[in-house]
Order: C-alpha cells, then structure tokens, then sequence
C-alpha cells in the first residue's frame, strides 16, 4: 500500500503572535513554525499502518523553518520517502498548497493519502478536502481510526456529542486524520541523527503558485474586551440563590 | 512474584548485554554479591518489580527482558544511593540503569509525560518547552542589570550557567535574582549566556536520551566558544555535574563550581553582610548531584552556619545517604507516571523527616527542589508551617538585599 502524508507549518504558538504593521496578517519577524499538531498525527497513523499491512510512506512538505528536520524524523519514525518543494511560498494559502501537492501526487498514485483534519491557521477550508477536490477522490474527516482491507478501508469518523461512525471508502482515497490510533511515537535523537546521514530529501522546485479561491484578511488583531465579567460575592448559598435567579432571568431555567 | 525462564527477545540482544559490560566500570556488574544493599537504599526499591539487585539477578539469569517489559526502570530517579552503597562498587546508576532506560527509549518505549520533555528539549533546548528567547526574562527590573554576554560581549570573571528551572520556574526565578543581587555585593564581574544558553541536557542523559544530551552539550559548545571568562558557576547541580564530569569528554573542559562552593571560599567577604538576625531552625537537603555524586557536602552547610541566629538540625537522611526530592533522572517529569505506581511522592518522605527534625526551614541547593517540596507541603497537614528556602533566597534575605 503507498500512503502520501502531505503536511503543513504553522505558527508556533511558544512564541507570542503580533500583527504586522499592515494589521491584516502576523508579523513573521520572530515567528517560528512547528508542524501542525494534527499532521503530525496523520504521519503517526500512516506508520502505524505500514507496521500492520506492510506498505511505503511519502511525505511531503513545503519547505519551511525546521522542515527537514522534520522530514528527517518521520524517516526514523519509518517514512521512506521524504519530498520537499521549494521555492517563494511567502504568499502561499492552503488552496496554493492543495494544488502543489496534487500536481506531485497525481503521479505518486498513493492508495491512501492521510493529512490533518485541520490546523490552527487554516483560514480558507482544511487542505485535505482541497486535495481531494483537485484530484477527484473521495474525502472523511475527522478521522480516529483505519482499518484496511485489499481494495478498500473502514474508517471511524467523530461525530459531535461522543458518535462515532465506521465508512467504508473505496481506495484511492483521501482522509482527515483528528487523531493516530496512539499519540505520536518517540523517536530517540541518536537515531534521528544516523537518519540524516543515510536518507535523502527529494527537492521539487515550485515555479508559480495558484493562491486562487482563498479568502482577503482585512483585520487580524488581538482579542478585545467586550464586556466586563460581573464577580458574584457573598456566602455559597447566597450566590448560588442570585445564580439561580439570573439563569431564570435569562430563561436557561 | 512468577519467573519463567525464556531465551532472550531479540530486542534485548546480546548486543545491549554486552555494551553495558563495554560501559566504564561495567564489568563489574559481574562482580554483584546479590546482597541487597542496592535495592535497600534505593528510594523506590520496594516498589520495583526488579530493584537493582533483582536487575542484575535477571541479567545473569538472562531474563533480562522481563526487566524491559516491567516498569522497574521508570522507577529509577537516577539518585546513585545504589551505586555509592554498593560493596562492590558497581556503577548501577551510571551504568546498568541508564544504559537501560537508553536501550527502552531507543525503542521508543517511553511514558508520555517524559516524552513531552524530552521533544521540548529538542525543539526549544529547555524541558519545560518554553521559548527560548525569553530564557533571560527573569532578569527584567533587576538593578544593576545583568550582563547577558551576547548583548555586551564584555569578557567578564565568571559566567553563570544559570540553567533550565532558574531561567523559567517562576518560583525559582526568585532564587536565581537573589543569587545576582549577592554577586553583585560581592562585587563580582559575572555575566550569563541568557537566551543562548541551552539545557545542560544532563537529567535528559540519566533518563536515557543520551544523543539529546550530546546535541545539547555541543550547542552549549558552540556559545561558551565565543566569550571570555574564567570559569564557570552553575545554579543547578546537574548542570555542574554535566560541566565537570560529561562535557570534558566531549571535548568542553572549563573549570566549573556550583554555586555555594563559590561563595563558601568568599565567606570572610560574606560574614560582615550577614546584618539580619534569622531566629530559625534550618535542616539542609543534599541534592543527589551536588552531594552524593560530587561530594559536596560542607560548603553548603557553611554557608547555612554564618547567617546570624541559624540553628542547623540534621534529618535522618543526609549526606551521602541523602534522600532523593524525586527530580533526577526524569522523575521530574514522570511525576504522574510515578504516583500511579507508588501513590506517593518521595518529595513527600523528605518534607516529612524534615517536619520530624522540627526545622522551620527545608534549605535547598537545586532549581528542582523547592517546587516538588512546596506541592508536598501542600498535601501534608503536619507541615503547613515548613517553608523551603534556596540557601541564595536565605543569605540575600540576611544580608537585606
């Protein structure tokens, strides 16, 4: 079985954001990225399903602050092909992204491509249904769970309020992963290390991106106060009484 | 407790037995009298299913891998009581333990919470996964400032390698503010690397990331390559231990003290600034690395006897018998995965005996110290009046800086 795991950067919220002068997007200045958490999820589950049925696991980045060594540790985690595009993706979005990996997946021909249902920063639709739409596979997000048979998987899809649903989907096809069957393996720094002496990240030059479809940022800007908190005082029984009121008041009772 | 003889996995391969013989010293695992001593002294020795003794039991039984599948090595707070009781001299901590928990992490075995720390040290360089840039934070208002050499690129007299749990742990914070305020009555030309200044990485090495530990001490390498100064403090006694006794082998010797040795031999120049009187009871706690492993055992008591009014009191565990806070060698963050299997914390043991010394203050010289006994405190009745003061907290509150 072939499995693609098309990953994305985003923001590394350890550091705090700013707005950039213009107030429509971040200040990149002291940003740092990280892989967006739910990515690195859908590698975990891509290697986890290579050590049950067998298979070979491609993924696949932009190039970005920290990405080969990204690349590098899913190698040791298992991943057998490392790609990375290069190229100005300054003004990159997720439909621009969506369109570099489905130009390179086309001719890939995985099985099964597995991506994060979602990251902090998508702005403008998750890349995975974005993926599918361009080539023309079928899509199930928030995904918990696969299980795969010869032409086909069984996936558990999280539905709100604790449902969960099992899909069966013809293969190829494209998922959403919300979690890996278990958290994201350890992969030892010493061995991480040997990995970059022995595996290979293949480069793609990106000539021209096609950011079309995405939505204009007018203002970004930090929370704001709307309206003050009221502090209930007094003795329990008092302020469990006003509580009582205020949720009749209200009409919650 | 049931033991069925079985060849060895190929997981546990002749390979991993044979590289702990290879190990410094390790050959005389073989020399073990089985006496027990080592599982006696070891702080959660009653609870392993394989203490130390039992370990080496199971490697001459070639058994070794039920060891591995056991949670007998994520017990161990790399503390070194076995290894300093041990009659024949074994290096268990250093060797046999370490090497262990290397070989389960190499297989990705690994409890959850100390994975946490252990990627934050990769990606941040700190295990509590804060960002690097703010690693100076905590000198912010203080006056007069405090050099950070990157910024003032001034040779200086000693460089302070301030460490993890100084540079971030808010309560800890105070601690290192009130080591600058002394160096600076002293009149020390001092400077610290600030947001440069990466984990010594030594905690990170007994919990078994030996390559995490290598990468960090060569990118400490890189930044103490680039100043000038004379030798090196540290606040944190794993951070002396990695300076003085790993970091040499990889190339980076610098003469290196902690904290209270350096200001033990000041202490003619100290004793005149000793102007409040502190009317308390004070029982010290050794850190495993400063004391057990380092033999340093006097100075930081020295410096506890100067301050006016002290009266110094004994716990029943001290010096080389020390009792472990339960911090080393990735107890600091297995805290959970801890309680689950004991239900009790050692940071618990050591506020108990200290209430039993009848101290008012526990005296601390290690950055992991004063949280895990404050959240002890907090959960024994009996010792809500224990206060825990680092002995820099103490002697800068004498000296009314």
């Amino acid at each position: 079985m072939k499995i693609a795991v098309p990953v994305k950067f985003v923001p590394d919220l350890v550091e705090e954001l700013t707005i950039a002068p213009g107030g429509s997007a971040l200040d990149t200045t002291w940003l740092r990225l990280i892989i967006s958490e739910f990515d690195d999820h859908a590698v975990e589950q891509a290697i986890l399903l290579k050590e049950h049925v067998g298979g070979q696991v491609t993924v696949l980045t932009i190039e970005a602050e920290g990405s080969d060594d990204f690349l590098f540790t899913a190698a040791a985690k298992g991943a057998d092909q490392l790609i990375k595009f290069t190229g100005d993706f300054s003004n990159s979005n997720n439909h621009a992204l969506a369109h570099v990996y489905a130009d390179l997946l086309k001719l890939v021909q995985p099985d099964l491509i597995l991506t994060g249902v979602q990251a902090h920063n998508d702005l403008d639709g998750p890349v995975g249904p974005l993926l599918a739409e361009y080539l023309g596979l079928p899509y199930v997000g928030y995904v918990a769970g696969i299980t795969v048979s010869a032409d086909h998987v069984v996936v558990r899809k999280e539905y709100a309020g604790g449902l969960i649903a099992e899909m069966e989907l013809k293969l190829p096809a494209v998922l959403g992963i919300q979690a890996a069957e278990q958290p994201p393996r350890y992969v030892a720094y010493s061995k991480i290390r040997q990995v970059m002496g022995t595996a290979k990240i293949e480069e793609r030059a990106v000539a021209s991106l096609d950011t079309g479809g995405t939505v204009e940022v007018s203002r970004m800007f930090l929370p704001e106060v709307a309206e003050r908190a009221t502090m209930l005082e007094g003795a329990a029984d008092q302020i469990a009484d006003r509580l009582v009121s205020i949720f009749r008041e209200l009409g919650t009772l | 407790m049931e033991i069925t003889l079985s060849p060895l996995t190929p997981t546990i391969g002749k390979t991993f037995i044979k590289s702990l013989y290879e190990l410094e010293d390790g050959e005389r695992i073989k020399t073990c009298l089985q006496c027990g001593t080592c599982s006696g002294v070891c702080p959660f020795g009653y609870i392993m299913k394989f203490p130390p003794g039992k370990m080496i039991g199971a490697l001459r039984a070639d058994i070794f891998d039920q060891v591995m599948k056991s949670d007998s090595v994520w017990m161990c707070v790399s503390c070194n009581a076995c290894s300093a009781f041990c009659p024949s001299n074994i290096p268990i901590t250093a060797a046999l333990m370490t090497r262990a928990k290397e070989e389960l992490l190499l297989a990705g075995n690994i409890p959850a919470e100390l994975q946490t720390a252990l990627e934050n040290t990769q990606r941040y360089g700190n295990p509590l996964g804060e960002s690097p840039r703010k690693r100076a934070d905590w000198i912010l208002g203080l006056q007069p400032e405090v050099n950070v050499l990157a910024k003032t690129r001034q040779p200086v007299d000693v460089l302070w390698f301030v460490g993890d749990y100084a540079s971030y742990h808010p309560r800890m914070q105070s601690a290192g503010k009130a080591l600058a305020r002394i160096l600076n009555a002293l009149g020390v030309k001092f400077g610290i690397l600030g947001p440069e200044e990466f984990s010594d990485g030594d905690t990170q090495r007994l919990a078994g990331e030996r390559g995490l530990f290598e990468m960090m001490a060569q990118k400490n390498g890189q930044i103490l390559r680039r100043y000038k100064f004379n030798e090196i403090i540290t606040t944190d006694p794993h951070a002396y231990n990695a300076l003085k006794n790993e970091y040499p082998a990889l190339g980076l010797s610098y003469p290196v003290r902690h904290y209270t040795q350096f200001l033990a031999e000041r202490l003619e120049q100290i004793k005149p600034l000793l102007k409040n009187e502190m009317k308390v009871k004070i029982t010290y706690h050794d850190p495993c690395y400063l004391g057990r492993v380092n033999s340093i055992f006097d100075e930081p008591r020295t410096l506890l006897n100067v301050i006016p009014g002290v009266e110094l009191v004994e716990m029943s565990h001290q010096r080389l018998n020390s009792l472990c806070c339960g911090g080393g060698g990735g107890g600091m963050w297995l805290d959970g995965f801890q309680w689950e299997k004991a239900h009790t914390r050692l940071s618990e043991w050591r506020v108990r005996e200290a209430v039993a010394a009848n101290a008012d203050i526990l005296a601390v010289a290690c950055p992991y110290e004063p949280p895990r006994f404050e959240d002890a405190i907090k959960t024994l009745q009996t010792a809500s009046h224990l206060k825990i003061r680092e002995i820099a907290e103490l002697l800068a509150e004498s000296m009314g800086l």
